[in-house]
């Protein structure tokens, strides 16, 4: 989707953060990502290439930690785990779901040298 | 001075201020070759810091002040959202007209200023946005477009962002909904291909519904397939050509207008 700008936010974060003390490298970043977020891992890996020359995280690692989607079943009132956006209720089979958690985008840690 | 990221206003096309945009002088505003500054608080620690801040909690900064400053003016606000070509802004326009007043819109396109302008011709304060290469709206252009409209308390305020049925879903803007437009000549199962925006718009307006009789298509199937990815979706049938719907369209707005008002009024 819009992988690029999501780097561009990734490496504001990593610059404001990595600008204070005494930083010189930034060698892993771990993002953690719901598994409804709509985010292309692999544009995102080729995004983060691109988009981390010239910061202190240039080369750094990229790890991207997976959150289970998780969605409302309106048929049999249930919070339920699902791998994707489409998948029936694995408690009922209805097909009626709304989805309440897997959307996150988040930066969770670094480390730095 | 601009009151969303402190750059300097006033620019006219083609004069750099510093801050990656031009604002222009006839209300267009362009984006596209870089973006504003972010102040994170500092966390370093030994080795491994934790940082813990969502990838859009810049967006999300604008968009919660542009939402502040919506709700302190007592504007209602739509981020109307599609694929190209749905209808957005022929629908608006005759939303506009049926309005009789009162409507104000900020337009985003990569290129060229043509949906303002008809917008416009309505008698409707526009705001062209440009996003050059970007392929949705985000908080921080918005909030630009708001300091070149005069809103009143009262006012609807229709964001017009970006065709596309992907990205512009996980920029929130500070609207209080977002409204899909879904035309019929677009095949059944297009909620279920593009999923989450349809899953962020509390309402879909299905539009052209004059075309269906020529192009074999079950309006009942596209409505069902709405409700599979969104089970508590608003629907709407509505054709900007014949004014099918339209009545019904302004009552949704209407009603989250006076709902915004009152729990405002209830502090």
């Amino acid at each position: 989707m819009h992988e690029m700008s999501l780097c561009e936010g990734i490496r504001r974060v990593v610059d404001q953060v990595a600008g204070s003390g005494d930083i010189t490298r930034v060698t892993r970043v771990r993002l953690e990502i719901g598994r409804f977020a709509g985010v292309e891992k692999p544009a995102l890996e080729f995004a983060w290439a691109v988009v981390m020359r010239g910061s202190k995280a240039e080369g750094a690692t990229l790890e991207m930690i997976d959150l289970p989607g998780r969605a409302l079943c309106y048929d049999c009132m249930a919070t339920v785990s699902i791998d994707h956006r489409l998948d029936p209720c694995p408690n009922c089979g209805s097909g009626k779901l709304m989805p309440d958690g897997g959307d996150e985008m988040r930066i969770k840690d670094m480390e730095v040298l | 001075m601009c009151t969303v990221c402190g750059c300097s206003d006033g620019e006219v096309e083609g004069h750099g201020n510093g801050d990656g945009h031009g604002h222009h002088a006839h209300g267009d505003i362009h984006f596209g070759q870089g973006l504003a500054g972010v102040a994170v608080g500092n966390m370093t620690q030994e080795r491994l810091i934790e940082i813990e801040t969502g990838i859009l909690s810049e967006n999300d900064r604008y968009a919660a002040g542009n939402r502040a400053k919506l709700t302190a003016m007592g504007v209602f606000c739509v981020n109307l959202v599609s694929s190209p070509g749905s209808g957005k802004t022929t629908l608006l326009c005759a939303t506009i007209r049926a309005m009789g007043g009162g409507a104000a819109v900020i337009e985003g396109d990569q290129q060229t200023s043509n949906d303002a302008e008809r917008i416009r011709e309505t008698g409707a304060p526009a705001v062209q946005v440009n996003t050059g290469k970007g392929c949705h709206l985000d908080g921080h252009m918005v909030g630009h477009a708001l300091d070149h409209l005069h809103l009143h308390s009262g006012d609807m305020l229709f964001i017009e962002n970006v065709g596309n049925l992907v990205c512009p879903a996980a920029f929130d803007l500070g609207e209080d909904a977002k409204v899909a437009i879904l035309s019929v000549t677009e095949g059944e199962d297009k909620p279920l291909k593009y999923p989450d925006m349809f899953t962020a718009a509390r309402i879909a307006l299905l539009n052209k519904t004059d075309l269906a009789p020529h192009c074999d298509v079950d309006l009942d199937l596209y409505e069902s397939n709405l409700r599979r990815v969104n089970p508590t979706i608003d629907i709407i049938r509505v054709s900007a050509r014949t004014g099918e719907g339209l009545d019904a369209w302004l009552g949704w707005l209407r009603a989250g207008s006076s709902a915004k008002h009152t729990a405002r009024a209830a502090g």
